[in-house]
């Protein structure tokens, strides 16, 4: 009888780890989009779907939408590599502080980001891609720098320096040595920075002009403006398409890539520059990033001081007032934001995190679990418009009538969060060498008791920035949020967005004092989480 | 044997940990929803766009009235509430819509949302101002989409501004004007709508053309074409004078700038002005019908009315309501904007824009 009992608790963990990301998916995502897409291919006007498929116009617009996310996420990762291999490589000062300040682009709301950037970008890069590639680059950078850099600090240092002493020149060692060993991370970062762009809208809409059109602008044109359900189905059939090829492909590559062995504690990795040619290279990729992230920020601070022809700090003190554009005073939508952020950030940890065990454990070789490493990242890539009309049908009845309640907004932003914690945790879970566990359980260790003690030490570092992520994700989410906020429980970008789509200096300046807002919280709580994981010690 | 009984075992009792995960979350689920059976309602829930606003004091006012909670649920543009609407007919998210615009208006009667209601308030509004002979939606208010002139920028340059649409083409006035996509853009809409009222259906591409010649910028937003490209929002480093934006712009620019200037430093065209009209009705299927009815009483009292201005920025419907000052002094009513029956909007909508597109854009 107690030979069996290990067996049992593995079995009930597997089905833990399987059944409650599944569940959370299917009764959250797959049930509403389904619903949905049903719903609009029912309906017909006497367009056939080849008739949409086949028009010239829907060719350009998933032409555009495929070539520029291509784009975006190789531009992204050529200027975020350079700072990733310092912050994974070296100990210096104000580590944790980049760490923590490198989010902040990603939480802003695009829309604010790109307005205030309109006002300085020279003329001939108005309306062009050049600046909606530059403005992915922005926004994304933190997934590539946090994601690789993080797993880059746990990578031995040793085998390379090995390679050295072999007579490897850098570059070879980089290329033979590192690369290898870092793709897993890269993959599971290009996908998520593919994703972003693939289904881009605020910032193709502002910056690219009318000109240009993502599948997602095109999905909202035919399903809000032209009411025309028919089409929106489609084209969200067409993009989900690519979106999970995409993923397939960088999830086997991620796995295919995977070199199990060889983790390492950061503080067994990290060491300071030492040499001249180590110093420029630290310098040369934060101060590059550092400038590169810094002028569409500090534009944002300047714009949220510009107040009665001078600047002064009558916006800041304008959020304890009541206001049209709202109906709590704005300081509320601060403290909504931190408390779903939190609520959004648990549930995502939880969700994602056993998500993470079950594709990455010894049978993530099977069908099954590669439907599910798949399915876990479709929400990043679905069409959020086409999402957030699948809840307000799918959600309307007891036993599911959910669609007005107040924690829908937590798991709304967990949805787009879920993909972060699974792609961060999952290539750290798969590197850690299997030898190891068995030595333990050789040594009489239940699977429970390997998890805490092999798993769970080298994982927590992982799941440390997982959750710095879920919790930047859940502040600055913007598309699920706005369908289902209510008016008296604003988030900050909600409040941003309503205080931007009023005349007056005084709303405007208000909008981007609360962007400014949302980047102190961000930058604050991100170095909390940093602090919290430098101090607490063993492995972590 | 045995191995198959325990492979079995192990399948079912998998299964069966799935399941109670499942029923678990259900069960959470349920209990979070709080189904509490039918009681008396003690709420009202109003479905509205994201620039509905009320000043806490009339919410009030309307709560202690009629006993009754309001909840507001406000979650994106017209057009999208008006999606939601469609999807939801028969069984809608809240009991009264409000921010149906004439744009909208076909679209949504054809989808047989609303329930007819005739309220006494009607007694104080303009004809003009009914678009469903039927009842099945009541104004709430009207605004007007209007050229918009940065007056200081001509002065300044001592140069005449233009003082209607027909001059935008001029030589003059070229690379001066702004103007929102009508795809992607309400306002940018009710200028295209504007120019086919005015020019007919055979001439408004000429003069589409001759604005596109005279070197117009077209974007995507009335937050960008105003706070970014035009020069007359306050703290804006934008460099065109002219832009399409609302009657109530004027004012906006007084209020929210401090200290206040004696003069608006915009001022509208006004006979590019378009009407749109606000409406609400009761949807189909409300949970609280009684409530809805007093909802829409009491949007169209001169309590709520009076609040439009300085909480939405458009005019109330009710004769009797009082302007506010600034309203008095810095804006104009129309007076006799440019209509297009709402019919002919839903007809012709998708027509229009396509054909705008190639000669503005393309």
């Amino acid at each position: 009888m107690d030979a069996n009992r290990p067996a049992l608790t593995a079995r009930s963990w597997r089905v833990l780890a399987y059944g409650v990301p599944l569940g959370f998916l299917g009764l959250f995502f797959v049930y509403p989009l389904v619903a949905i897409v049903v719903r609009g291919l029912r309906g017909t006007n006497g367009e056939t779907a080849l008739d949409i498929l086949t028009d010239p116009l829907t060719r350009e617009v998933v032409w555009f939408t495929l070539w520029q996310a291509v784009a975006s996420t190789a531009l992204t990762l050529v200027i975020a590599l350079p700072a990733a291999y310092a912050l994974g490589r070296y100990r210096f000062p104000g580590r944790s502080l980049v760490r923590a300040l490198v989010l902040v682009p990603f939480v802003l709301p695009t829309v604010v980001v790109a307005l205030a950037f309109l006002a300085v970008l020279p003329e001939r890069l108005e309306r062009g891609w050049e600046a909606i590639l530059l403005a992915h680059a922005f926004f994304n950078v933190a997934v590539v720098v946090r994601v690789v850099g993080t797993f880059w600090a746990s990578v031995d240092p040793r085998v390379s320096e090995a390679a050295a002493t072999l007579g490897a020149g850098p570059w070879r060692r980089f290329r033979e040595v590192t690369l290898p060993l870092l793709a897993p991370a890269l993959a599971a970062a290009a996908a998520i920075v593919f994703l972003f762009c693939f289904t881009s809208f605020g910032i193709v809409l502002v910056l690219g002009g009318p000109r240009f059109a993502t599948i997602e602008a095109e999905i909202y044109n035919q399903a809000v403006r032209l009411y025309d359900l028919q089409a929106a189905a489609l084209l969200s059939l067409v993009q989900l398409a690519f979106v999970a090829l995409a993923v397939w492909v960088t999830t086997r590559l991620e796995r295919r890539l995977a070199v199990a062995g060889q983790l390492r504690a950061e503080r067994d990795v990290l060491r300071r520059p030492r040499t001249a040619g180590e110093k420029a290279l630290v310098a040369g990729g934060i101060g590059g990033l550092a400038l590169f992230l810094a002028l569409p920020l500090a534009l944002l601070v300047e714009r949220s001081l510009a107040v009665g022809g001078g600047h002064g700090l009558g916006a800041y003190r304008a959020l304890g007032d009541e206001t049209s554009a709202l109906l709590v005073a704005p300081w509320e939508a601060v403290v909504n934001s931190i408390v779903y952020a939190a609520a959004a950030t648990a549930i995502a940890l939880v969700v994602g995190g056993l998500a993470a065990f079950a594709v990455s454990g010894p049978r993530s070789g099977d069908g099954r679990t590669r439907v599910l490493d798949v399915l876990l990242m479709l929400p990043l890539g679905a069409s959020a418009v086409m999402l957030g009309l699948g809840f307000v049908i799918a959600f309307d009845e007891p036993p599911l009538a959910f669609r007005a309640a107040p924690w829908i907004v937590p798991v709304g932003q967990a949805l787009v969060a879920i993909p972060f914690v699974v792609r961060i945790v999952a290539p750290t879970l798969r590197a850690i060498d299997e030898r190891e566990r068995e030595a333990a359980a050789l040594l009489g260790a239940s699977p429970g008791r390997v998890r805490r003690e092999i798993d769970l030490p080298i994982v927590s570092r992982a799941l440390a920035v997982a959750a710095g992520f879920a919790f930047a994700i859940s502040l600055g989410e913007f598309g699920a949020t706005v369908f289902l906020a209510r008016p008296e429980r604003p988030t900050l970008p909600v409040a941003i967005f309503r205080f931007l789509g009023r005349p007056g200096e005084l709303n405007a300046a208000q909008a981007y004092a609360l962007a400014v807002v949302l980047m102190l919280v961000t930058a604050v709580s991100a170095f909390l989480v940093e602090r919290a994981r430098v101090r607490r010690g063993g492995w972590v | 044997m045995r191995e198959l009984a325990t492979v079995c075992c192990k399948r079912l009792s998998a299964l069966g940990g799935t399941v109670a995960v499942v029923v678990a979350a259900l069960a959470l689920a349920l209990a979070m929803s709080g189904c509490g059976g039918s009681k008396t309602p003690t709420e009202v829930v109003l479905v509205t766009h994201d620039s509905f606003a009320i000043s806490n004091d009339v919410r009030k006012a309307f709560e202690q009235q009629s006993g009754l909670t309001l909840k507001i649920l406000q979650a994106g543009d017209a057009g999208e509430v008006v999606t939601k609407a469609l999807l939801t007919a028969g069984n809608p998210e809240g009991d009264v819509l409000f921010g149906v615009d004439n744009n909208l208006l076909a679209r949504t009667l054809d989808g047989d949302v609303f329930e007819p209601y005739e309220s006494p308030g009607l007694s104080d509004v303009d004809e003009r101002y009914l678009l469903d002979p039927r009842h099945r939606v009541t104004p709430v208010d009207h605004g007007e989409v209007c050229l918009n002139v940065d007056k200081r920028w001509f002065s300044e340059r001592s140069l005449n501004p233009p003082d209607s649409m027909d001059d935008l083409a001029d030589e003059r006035y070229h690379g001066q004007l702004v103007v929102e996509n009508p795809a992607t853009s309400t306002p940018g809409l009710a200028f295209l709508l504007a120019t086919i009222a005015r020019y007919g259906e055979g001439g408004w591409q000429r003069y589409w053309a001759g604005l596109r010649a005279n070197g117009a910028l077209v974007v995507d937003g009335w937050e960008e074409a105003y706070t970014v490209r035009f020069s007359g929002a306050a703290g804006s480093r934008g460099n065109r004078p002219l832009v399409v934006s609302y009657a109530s712009s004027p004012p906006a620019e007084v209020i929210f700038r401090s200290p206040h200037p004696k003069e608006a430093p915009t001022g509208v065209i006004e006979d590019s002005c378009f009407r749109q009209i606000e409406l609400a009705g009761v949807l189909r299927g409300a949970r609280n019908e009684a409530g809805a009815r007093a909802l829409i009483d009491f949007m169209l009292s001169r309590r709520f009315q009076e609040d439009i201005p300085l909480s939405m920025f458009v005019f109330p419907v009710n004769r009797n309501a009082a302007l506010p000052p600034a309203f008095v002094k810095y804006a104009i009513v129309p007076a006799n904007p440019l209509v297009l029956p709402p019919e002919e909007i839903d007809a012709n909508r998708e027509r229009w824009v396509d054909e705008w597109t190639r000669i503005a854009l393309r």
